[in-house]
């Protein structure tokens, strides 16, 4: 759907200030980015995480009277899928070293370094092995790669700014120091990044970078990246199985109380499937699907926060959950396409964020929490400056066609194709028109909590990516995210199979944790007539849902 | 209207009061709002996706899917996630597709003129019909990638099939039964891997922080009190937002 006129009209406020824009970019005359004390006042009076009702205690388990997002918080404290009873533990499908849950990044890494290091491998992922956040990661992938400029001093400066200085100082280390060694190992396997001709990687700026740090792959930098991995996986069918479409809906333990597999659920057949392992490396990625807030989201199908449902239940804390990222820039015309993500990278290239009268009211490249916030501020009462679109909700403008002025003519094609076909789909130019954006579900901030080697408290399960949190205290910054999964899914990986190694197949396994936290549940009275983990949102027409009926066997 | 600002995704995704319009699901006709696509559509009808479904955004490759339109004998395809459903369209997604992937260490693969049809002999019995460049629903010239796969040029292969997402339309619509993809990716992967020069500052800077050039530095900031952490944080210098490769900081400590 092309702009309708009344937004054409819009437009054409947008192009009288571009110029004088583009000028003051040219001669690095940028307006103020927020001191810190002003970000603050801006996130508590504008960000959704700071809203009334936006987050609530927890009323059981091991994270008791912790307040985060009500949604997250109904999964949490929903009862099981299954009835502990009902499962066949000595009923064993699978046997293996290590079973990694979600074939994302995260568990592509681990699962390829356990294999090589002689690990037997299983990957369960509730779609196809790839299917996961880090495939639509569009940006890039940080690291301080550059001699003369950069190092892991100033990217751990930036991350625990971007943080709000609330980070794990020693996951925040973790990640910039195997920075640079996880972009080598990526480029070892065949990943495409974008080069100079003399090998030099490009780079670019992120919000709240200090360096041009972020690396790419075109403006597909996470599916450059996965189906690296996932082709890589696929070279190893010796020493890795995948069963797809078989999500993980509770965590086994042994007689110890240690780790010692998952019970699975087949989606196409719904048969539950018992996997003992020796260890098990959590990595389910993150929660959009759930709607925070009743918000649009840039997740994939089946975020759905699996993982800290099943980890919570085993006794497994959660941390930095109170803060959730909203994406500043997601696409709200065409509604077709509502609540997709814009890469960064435009506004890493310069591109600005504009009002209906065409002004410059925020730097566009603060951290995302402080952009978004900036962005709702601009639409709501408060300012009035919104642009409606046709089916009554509001955004304000990314000048893309800006980029054209800064970077030479032909640049937005050539430097973000994917972008550049998509809204051509619909018949929008975006190298002459600028997208109507407003913020959007983006990223779980925090997670279960784990330490700096992968592991968490439960003994024998280690976590990685997008589930466990900490690395990025309470706001992670653009291209830390697929760097998080690759750097600890390595390390997963590694730890989990040293400790595996040194282990027997456990034995006296059990769901009696399950159990437990059931009658934790009953005894405070909470019923939320629900079940987790999620698995899957439903989409469905109300109408039709309400018609819906289980025919009985 | 500010006040209404907050963009609530209705769960659905659909309003009530849109127009309805015909589609055929495998033959079977639905009413849908006219304005989503084709995957919104079948949730709307009912559909609880499982296979089908996966980023919802056009990059994963999941939801291809074939179409023909009842006034024109020419099969057309989509990703159901990109795609407005057309009134009278007769659908069916392809949501897999049976492919034989070749297995290889590709530390040993030598980047040679004969590297992808060793993996991959059946490229040579292409028709060079074009069958797969018109099944592309990225618009990529597959056909001539797999004409430059037949003359060897690894790094042609690699340029022109980036943006591929693997949802398998060229195979399954294929008359010389060819898995154009897995050929694509095995030249992504030589190129990136033994053609594209290295990025020889990486392995330089791994090396320094093998040698624990960055430790000290590192351990100081992480016992550093957030007071000290954001003095550190407001000063630090920023790199031009223009490109300028030579740009270098006054305060070279760190480094």
């Amino acid at each position: 759907m092309p702009y309708p006129q009344e937004l054409q009209e819009l437009i054409k406020t947008v192009e009288q200030t571009r110029s004088e824009r583009v000028e003051r970019k040219r001669k690095g005359i940028e307006v103020g980015a927020l001191s810190l004390k002003e970000r603050d006042k801006r996130l508590k009076s504008y960000h959704p995480d700071f809203k009334d009702d936006s987050r609530r205690e927890i009323r059981v388990g091991p994270s008791k009277g912790y307040a985060i997002s009500p949604e997250i918080v109904d999964t949490l404290e929903s009862g099981s899928r299954l009835n502990p009873d009902d499962i066949d533990l000595n009923d064993i499908s699978y046997e293996t070293d290590l079973l990694i849950i979600g074939g994302g990044g995260a568990g592509g890494s681990a699962a390829l370094v356990a294999a090589g290091a002689g690990a037997k491998v299983i990957i369960a992922t509730k779609l196809r092995l790839g299917d996961a956040n880090t495939m639509m990661a569009e940006g890039g992938i940080q690291a301080a790669s550059k001699l003369k400029s950069d190092s892991p001093y100033w990217h751990y400066l930036d991350v625990i700014g971007g943080g709000h200085f609330t980070n794990d100082p020693d996951l925040v280390r973790t990640l910039v120091r195997e920075a640079p060694s996880t972009l080598a190992w990526l480029e070892g396997l065949g990943t495409m990044f974008s080069k100079e001709p003399d090998g030099t990687l490009k780079t670019m700026h992120g919000g709240g970078t200090s360096r041009k740090r972020m690396h790419y792959a075109g403006d597909i930098t996470g599916a450059e990246i996965m189906r690296t991995l996932r082709d890589e996986i696929h070279n190893h069918p010796d020493r890795i199985d995948i069963l797809e479409f078989c999500p993980a809906v509770e965590l086994i333990l042994d007689s110890g109380g240690r780790c010692a597999g998952a019970v699975l659920y087949n989606l196409d057949t719904h048969e539950y499937i018992v996997v003992r392992a020796k260890a098990v490396i959590l990595a389910t990625g993150g929660s959009g699907r759930l709607h925070i807030r009743g918000y649009m989201t840039t997740n994939h199908y089946g975020a759905t926060g699996d993982g800290l449902v099943m980890a919570y239940r085993a006794g497994v804390p959660v941390v930095f959950l109170h803060s959730v990222q909203y994406h500043p820039t997601g696409i709200i015309f065409p509604e077709q396409a509502e609540g997709l993500l814009i890469t960064e990278k435009f506004r890493g290239a310069g591109a600005h964020i504009v009002n209906v009268d065409g002004d410059q009211f925020v730097y566009e490249r603060e951290p995302r929490d402080v952009e978004a916030a900036s962005i709702i501020r601009e639409c709501s009462d408060d300012v009035g400056k919104e642009v409606p679109t046709p089916s009554g909700k509001c955004g304000v403008w990314l000048d893309s066609p800006m980029l054209e002025f800064l970077h030479g003519p032909g640049y937005v094609k050539k430097e973000f194709p994917g972008k550049y076909i998509l809204f051509k789909r619909y018949g929008i130019d975006i190298s002459k028109e600028p997208m109507l954006i407003y913020p959007t579900l983006h990223y779980q901030n925090g997670g279960i909590e784990f330490k700096s080697d992968a592991s968490t408290v439960l003994e024998g399960l280690y976590t990685a990516g997008e589930v466990a949190g900490g690395v990025h205290g309470e706001n992670r910054l653009m291209g830390n995210s697929l760097l998080d999964v690759t750097v600890f899914g390595r390390i997963a990986g590694h730890s989990a199979t040293e400790y595996a190694m040194n282990k027997d197949m456990p034995e006296g396994l059990s769901l009696d944790h399950v159990v437990r936290y059931h009658k934790e549940l009953k005894k405070a009275r909470i019923d939320t007539g629900m079940h987790s983990p999620v698995i899957l949102p439903d989409y469905t027409n109300p109408d039709v849902k309400e018609k819906q009926v289980v025919i009985a066997p | 209207m500010a006040s209404q600002t907050v963009p609530v995704e209705v769960k659905s995704e659909t309003k009530s009061e849109e127009k309805l319009i015909p589609i055929n699901v495998m033959d079977r006709r639905y009413m849908v709002p006219e304005n989503l696509t084709i995957m919104k559509a079948l949730e709307y009808a009912g559909y609880q996706l499982t296979r089908g479904c996966g980023c919802r955004g056009g990059i994963c490759g999941a939801c291809g899917t074939v179409y023909r339109m009842p006034d024109s004998h020419r099969i057309e395809v989509a990703l159901a996630c990109q795609t407005i459903v057309k009134e009278e369209m007769f659908l069916s997604q392809i949501p897999f597709f049976p492919r034989n992937k070749a297995i290889y260490d590709l530390y040993e693969i030598e980047p040679e003129q004969s590297t992808l049809s060793e993996f991959y002999p059946e490229i040579f019995k292409c028709i060079g019909c074009g069958t797969c460049t018109r099944s592309c629903p990225q618009d990529i010239e597959v056909m001539d990638y797999v004409a430059y796969a037949i003359r060897g040029e690894i790094q042609k292969v690699a340029e022109l099939s980036f943006d591929c997402v693997m949802c398998g339309l060229c195979i399954a619509r294929c008359p010389a039964e060819e898995a154009q993809p897995l050929v694509a990716i095995l030249a992504r992967r030589i190129y990136g891997k033994h053609i594209a020069p290295k990025a020889k500052h990486l392995s330089d800077r791994v090396t320094q922080i093998e040698n624990g050039h960055f430790d000290k530095s590192l351990e100081d900031l992480m016992k550093f009190d957030a007071e000290k952490l954001k003095e550190l944080y407001v000063k630090r210098e920023k790199e031009s937002e223009l490109p300028d490769p030579d740009w270098e900081p006054e305060d070279k400590s760190h480094l």
